[in-house]
């Protein structure tokens, strides 16, 4: 690995301008095609990348886009189908053989190990051989992770534990690894989920470096102006079929999204008529814990949808766990219908009338493992109770009223919430709290990691319970979604509110701007 | 897509692996020892079984509730001991009614139970260290309190009923006493995982426990309460085991919490908490009952019998390892 940067670099060079010559694609898959029992994941789908491009892959959850990479990476076996690498047909069994062509992966959740640092996490697994048998080469791995982090523009240390990087950093790194691996083709899945505009700026600079050097990558992503921004070709995936490939410069989010569908959209963001009431139904003074949440005050009115933007780390989520007792607040008020509270525990929240969907569904709001009846009533059982025992019949009863209700797709209560989608898993979190008929409901990120069709439910459902009277706090690191579907907007800057905005009037900029700080009022 | 309408067949197969793979495993030893023995499968000996098993089924019981809700219980041979050894000599040496005796060391066994969870929830120790600081402890207490001498309780006829007595009940025929009180145990435990909100919770908390805790059960009570139940049976489980010996041994329910979560794990607990249940729990420790009942008929060495019953447990904490990565891979 010690002959690392410059040959891998020139050999780079050498191929990519070899493979443009002879205009051989660098990856062609074709007619690939996957069964899992009772699900045609993908049929006959052909997918083509060129070097130096980056193609988007985009689809609804379910379309097929983790299975057709996950096929490309080795992991599944497809069941038809050729997979042709700068024009040679390749057989990829493991992500190991997929490492070797060059084929490199960056999931979601990010597979760096916190507590080593930046160049032994590059090279972990791979660290260059010392003198002695056995050793390593500390000195050289350290330059080398060094020089692959700087081809990327990255001025960080290499020997500083990869937890103390910023999210959006910890990604450079696995890039920066992929890299080191003479990766050609780098998949890139989500990358822009957690991270703020402004880090998505960054990695969006980055990775035009990387095309710039002849790099391919595939990124898969729900945000369709970031898809339209940084991509040169976009593949619609749908059902497990290719709906089509097409340049971007050829398409507008519109049309991404009927091809996704495969129907028109409304407006995604509709506008309920009734206006928030006067009454407020919670109020908050000076809520204060440690560095995250300082001197925090807002009302929110009954009915109405209060968004809270801010950039990652801003202290949405530690006010959000502060107001529902899961880290609870070290000062300040907090009133419920003028009723002063004290919440030390989620239970005395949720006893208040305060319903709270967190932002990582599956580790904070999900028992993957139980049926979707045990998710939903799972806050309610108190009142589901006689004389110590569960009744079952109500819980199967209330469970298919929001099943109902929500159009939660599930074959039925009993199935467990694991199979789900992501958007119908999302309103299983949501339902668990309307069994509750809540007076508050904060949602941490509630379109996160959702497709198209389901975000617009989602938003419907909110209106809905704005409608009814619920005052809801809607955590957003989507300004569009903020802008679209509240009716005032708090925005928090380091641990403090920057600024209060109507939704009607506030502009991308001004919200940026208190984001940053830079709000000089 | 409609993949949510389909189970994947990694997750089928983990489901059917779970469930049947021990009640297979016990069939076929039981055919297995009557056929190199041919006295096995006798109504005799297999009352022997249960009679004999009856304590472990019982500890069983409170590990399984326990490693449902995420956690471990290494104390419980050594409560098991002391609650036989408290009962015993309550009532042979301070003279103490056999009731009274019996409540006391079952109020003694939760408390100690409380304090392993008491160290879980509110000292933040792994219930591992927790737990296994208690074995000591609780094994210290016993030798302390029964100056490392057995007590015997021969002559408490009350006592040793428990222990080799019978009660008639009707279909059942002639039902071993402690048979009878595992049967009880087992049914009150089915009916608190299935029935009750308790039962839920403890599904819940195993399963994700954040998650349990901003969905507003009680996270802690509930743990501390498992660990409480899993003292409490340990020390009725001793007093079974003190009834059949006729006397409260220092070194009984040695290794107990080894056969307990090899008894779980074979019955398809997860060791990762939130999957598993009573009935395959209880057929995994009647596994464990049969596997040592028929190498002692096939005078199999006691060392030997160790090192097969280590081996099984490996055996079973693989499958379950491997169910679990199949379900990850779905």
């Amino acid at each position: 690995m010690s002959m690392g940067l410059c040959r891998g670099a020139l050999l780079h060079s050498l191929f990519t301008l070899a493979s443009n010559m002879d205009n051989i694609p660098l990856l062609q898959m074709r007619g690939i095609s996957k069964a899992f029992p009772g699900v045609q994941a993908l049929q006959s789908v052909d997918l083509t990348v060129h070097p130096g491009e980056i193609l988007a892959l985009v689809g609804e959850n379910g379309a097929g886009k983790s299975t057709l990479m996950k096929v490309l990476n080795g992991v599944y076996g497809a069941d038809a189908g050729e997979i042709l690498w700068q024009g040679e047909t390749v057989t990829i069994h493991s992500p190991h053989d997929a490492q070797r062509l060059g084929i490199s992966m960056i999931h979601q959740e990010l597979a760096l190990i916190p507590y080593l640092d930046a160049g032994k996490n590059i090279y972990l697994g791979r660290e260059p051989a010392g003198r002695l048998p056995g050793t390593v080469d500390w000195r050289g791995l350290y330059r080398q992770a060094q020089a692959d982090l700087d081809r990327l523009g990255l001025g960080v240390s290499v020997r500083t534990p990869v937890r103390f990087f910023p999210l959006a950093q910890q990604q450079m790194i696995e890039v920066a690894k992929a890299l080191s691996m003479d990766a050609r083709l780098i998949v890139m899945d989500e990358p822009t989920s957690s991270l703020t505009d402004r880090e998505v700026e960054t990695l969006f600079g980055q990775m035009r470096a990387l095309r710039a050097q002849g790099v391919a990558i595939i990124f898969i992503s729900h945000r369709l102006e970031e898809v339209l921004h940084i991509a040169d070709r976009v593949t619609v995936l749908r059902d497990g079929q290719l709906v089509g490939t097409r340049p971007v410069n050829e398409l507008s989010t519109d049309d991404i999204i009927r091809m996704m569908v495969g129907r028109e959209m409304g407006q995604i963001f509709e506008r309920r008529n009734t206006p928030p009431a006067d009454e407020v139904v919670l109020e908050v003074r000076g809520l204060s814990r440690g560095e995250r949440v300082r001197d925090v005050s807002f009302t929110l009115r009954k009915g109405e949808i209060l968004g809270v933007a801010g950039l990652v780390g801003a202290g949405r989520t530690e006010l959000a766990e502060a107001i529902f007792g899961a880290r609870p607040a070290t000062a300040g008020t907090i009133r419920l219908d003028g009723q002063p509270l004290r919440i030390r525990r989620p239970q005395e929240a949720i006893r208040s009338g305060i319903g709270f969907v967190p932002e990582d569904r599956k580790r904070q709001g999900l028992f993957l493992r139980m049926s979707v009846a045990a998710n939903v009533v799972m806050a309610v059982l108190r009142r589901l109770t006689r004389a110590l025992f569960i009744r079952w019949s109500q819980v199967e009863q209330i469970t298919s009223d929001f099943v109902t209700r929500l159009d939660i797709r599930t074959p039925s209560t009993a199935q467990r919430v694991r199979n789900l989608s992501g958007g119908n898993q999302q309103k299983v979190v949501i339902a668990r709290w309307l069994t509750l008929d809540p007076k508050v409901l904060i949602l941490d990120e509630p379109t996160r990691g959702i497709d198209v069709g389901a975000k617009a439910e989602i938003y419907r459902l909110m209106n809905q319970l704005a409608e009814r009277g619920v005052g809801i706090l809607m955590i957003s690191s989507e300004l569009p979604e903020v802008m679209g579907i509240s009716d005032r907007i708090l925005v928090m800057h380091e641990g403090r509110l920057a600024g209060v905005f109507d939704a009607r009037t506030a502009t991308e900029d001004a919200l940026m701007n208190a984001a940053t700080g830079m709000n000089a009022s | 897509m409609s993949a949510l309408t389909s189970v994947p067949w990694q997750q089928t197969l983990a489901n059917v692996l779970r469930r049947s793979i021990v009640l297979l495993v016990l069939v076929g030893l039981a055919l297995y020892f009557e056929s190199e023995t041919g006295r096995f499968l006798t109504k005799q000996n297999l009352t022997n079984v249960a009679q004999q098993n009856a304590h472990i089924i019982v500890v069983t019981v409170g590990m399984a509730l326990v490693m449902l809700a995420g956690g471990i219980d290494l104390s419980v041979g050594s409560i098991a001991a002391l609650g036989g050894a408290l009962s015993a000599g309550l009532v042979v040496r301070s003279g103490v009614p056999l009731e009274l005796s019996v409540l006391l060391a079952l109020a003694v066994g939760f408390g100690l139970g409380l304090v392993n969870g008491a160290l879980v929830v509110f000292g933040k120790l792994p219930p591992f260290v927790a737990t296994l600081s208690m074995m000591g402890v609780a094994r210290g207490l016993m030798l302390l309190y029964t100056s490392k001498k057995p007590i015997s309780i021969a002559n408490v006829d009350a006592y040793t009923f428990w222990g080799r007595g019978s009660v008639a009940l009707p279909v059942l025929g002639d039902v071993p006493a402690p048979v009878l009180v595992a049967l009880v145990i087992i049914g009150l435990a089915v009916l608190l995982l299935t029935q009750t909100r308790f039962g839920l919770h403890i599904y819940a908390i195993g399963g994700n426990e954040e998650t349990a805790r901003l969905a507003g059960v009680p996270v802690n009570r509930i743990k501390l309460l498992t660990y409480g139940i899993s003292g409490l049976l340990a020390a009725l489980a001793g007093m079974l085991l003190t009834a059949r010996l006729y006397s409260a041994q220092p070194r009984i329910g040695v290794g107990l919490e080894l056969e307990a979560i090899a008894s779980s794990v074979l019955g398809g607990v997860s060791l990762f908490g939130g999957v598993g249940n009573i009935p395959t729990a209880v057929i995994g420790a009647l596994l464990i009952g049969e596997l040592g009942n028929g190498m002692n008929m096939l005078r199999v060495e006691s060392y030997q019998q160790e090192m097969i019953k280590g081996l099984v447990l490996v055996a079973a904490v693989t499958v379950d390892m491997y169910t679990k990565r199949l379900e990850r891979r779905s």
